[in-house]
């Protein structure tokens, strides 16, 4: 048998990475494409702004609306300022040690950590031993610990990327540690910081398991931080799961679909305006 | 100066809650979880399919038979696309276009993963079901929804493994006559096999974990599957499909169910986060 010549086996290796390749976005648009299809028509503007009718079956989602945006939105203002504490630490305050080791060792397992085994713990923890009950703290205490590793890394790379030379100027013009960190280092790591946080916005958004067992699934509005809420990703879980209404649910997909798309989109964003500052 | 100590220290604390968060869920879920396992007996509990909670019988063996079944098969398509498309990307891809393909990846790992289960069920499902016969709800359907679930994760890091390598090596092979798919295989993917082996871990870790979208798509029978066609329940959809109604001993032997995931993501975990650090130092000490 006659050996088959390099080039002739890279061309062919090369191109069935060109079809994997085009096979993966092929899927991503297929995804995205099949549920705004079938979604998009169904919503108007009485479908975003009426509560549900009969379990789902008719009317809207505006409490579903309203639950995310508090459940997601507090899991967010719980973690951003721990996790950005966390990275100045990390990045300024201290020298690799065993204690940044443990720290970081904490981080990773917890990124590593199922959603459905925080939705367990939730669940004893917040709503049992602390008495909270299925409610928007807890599941956004439940969230924010989820989120919380990847704000401490992408915090910590944005910070890490501030070029040494900002940080002599400001010692050199007497500043102290801490007005370097918060005016020269945090300043201009903003946008990198932003990007992880829109991104854990989004991550919480899409979370289905941990926030079923530690926020419920109440149909109402919620009227407190104490109130149990569905959010709109559990939603669409029960809906079409149930086969309550398949028309609501695409259109509850499609809503938690451009919900996402705007987010990534606004996060790569800010990514870009990091990468474009002058140096 | 003093005000300086008492900031770090201050931050210090803060930088713990992730340390301390980890500890108290393995603390709560072990506290949870151990004593039906004891009770039942450890042998009983993991080794018998004998799931019936109404009459007291724990066994999770099934489910881990499920877990293990969908996430091996998933593994296969999640590695070969991932890595794939990372060495598309990160070798032979024109820049611009890696530019546009790279948030694309990205935003594949954005999708909520009901999503994914359900577009499995309208679409993948009733294919299998027509074409390839059983139930369609399946370890075959569930594993094509998590190796595409799996997928940005084994390619996002196994670029940064590839990119960690010191591009004199990719310079080196070009030199000496190779091609770029020799240096690639022969050279780069070799410097960058730890790394690349962490990545398939971690995505491993999160195909075990992942619950919404198997629920939707793998059929949830109490059986230790026979064929890939045959239906499965894993170990995180009991949790989730019971969880909302049980009580007493019942609700136990679901957070054993859980304190038995845990357990194989943190060895999985661990293992890939040892990997990874050998790769970091392969990249600085050659």
């Amino acid at each position: 048998m006659r050996r088959v010549s390099p080039r002739t086996a890279q061309r062919i290796v090369v191109s069935i990475m060109w079809l994997l390749a085009a096979a993966t976005v092929g899927t991503l648009v297929f995804i995205i494409a099949f549920i705004l299809v079938h979604g998009v028509p169904h919503i108007t503007w009485e479908f975003l702004t009426q509560s549900p009718v009969s379990m789902g079956r008719k009317g809207g989602i505006f409490p579903m609306i309203v639950g995310t945006a508090m459940v997601a939105g507090l899991a967010v203002i719980i973690a951003a300022p721990i996790g950005v504490a966390t990275a100045v630490y990390l990045t300024e305050y201290t020298r690799e040690s065993r204690i940044t080791a443990v720290i970081r060792f904490g981080a990773d397992c917890l990124a590593g950590i199922p959603s459905i085994i925080f939705g367990l713990f939730g669940f004893v923890f917040f709503t049992i031993t602390l008495g909270m009950g299925l409610s928007v703290v807890s599941g956004a205490l439940t969230l924010a610990l989820m989120v919380l590793p990847t704000i401490v890394r992408t915090s910590e790379e944005a910070i890490r990327a501030v070029p040494y030379a900002y940080r002599e100027v400001s010692y050199g013009l007497g500043s102290t540690r801490w007005q370097m960190v918060t005016r020269v280092v945090l300043q201009s790591a903003l946008p990198g910081i932003c990007t992880g946080i829109v991104l854990s916005l989004g991550r919480s958004i899409s979370e289905t398991a941990a926030v079923m067992l530690t926020a419920g699934s109440a149909l109402g509005l919620p009227s407190s931080l104490f109130d149990s809420s569905r959010t709109l990703a559990l939603h669409f879980y029960i809906l079409s799961r149930e086969g309550v209404s398949m028309s609501n649910a695409y259109a509850t997909a499609s809503v938690l679909i451009i919900s996402i798309l705007v987010l990534n989109v606004f996060a790569y964003w800010l990514m870009h305006k990091l990468v474009r500052k002058p140096r | 100066m003093k005000q300086d100590k008492l900031i770090a220290l201050a931050l210090l604390m803060v930088a713990f809650s992730a340390v301390s968060g980890l500890a108290l869920i393995t603390v709560f879920i072990f506290k949870e979880g151990l004593p039906i396992i004891v009770k039942t007996g450890p042998g009983n509990f993991f080794l018998s399919s004998d799931w019936d909670p109404s009459s007291g019988n724990f066994g999770i063996f099934s489910m881990i038979a499920g877990s293990l079944a969908v996430t091996l098969c998933a593994m296969v398509i999640g590695t070969v696309f991932g890595l794939g498309l990372a060495i598309v990307l990160g070798e032979f891809c024109p820049p611009g276009l890696a530019a546009i393909l790279k948030p694309v990846v990205e935003l594949l790992a954005g999708i909520p993963s009901v999503v994914y289960g359900f577009v499995g069920v309208v679409t993948i499902v009733p294919l299998i079901r027509t074409y390839l016969g059983g139930p369609g709800l399946s370890v075959l359907a569930s594993s094509i929804v998590l190796g595409i679930m799996v997928l940005p994760t084994v390619t996002s890091i196994s670029m940064d493994a590839l990119r960690a390598v010191p591009r004199t090596y990719w310079q080196g092979s070009i030199a000496l006559g190779a091609t770029k798919w020799q240096t690639t295989h022969m050279v780069m993917l070799k410097a960058a096999k730890s790394g690349i082996a962490a990545a398939i871990i971690l995505g491993m870790g999160r195909a075990v974990g992942e619950t919404m979208a198997v629920i939707m798509v793998a059929g949830n029978t109490l059986e230790v599957p026979h064929s890939i066609l045959d239906p499965v329940r894993t170990l995180t959809s009991n949790i989730a499909l019971e969880m909302g109604y049980a009580s007493g001993q019942h609700r136990e032997a679901l957070f054993a169910t859980g304190v038995t995931l845990f357990v194989i993501i943190m060895i999985l975990n661990t293992i890939a986060l040892a990997m990874a650090r050998r790769g970091a130092g392969e990249g600085r000490t050659r």
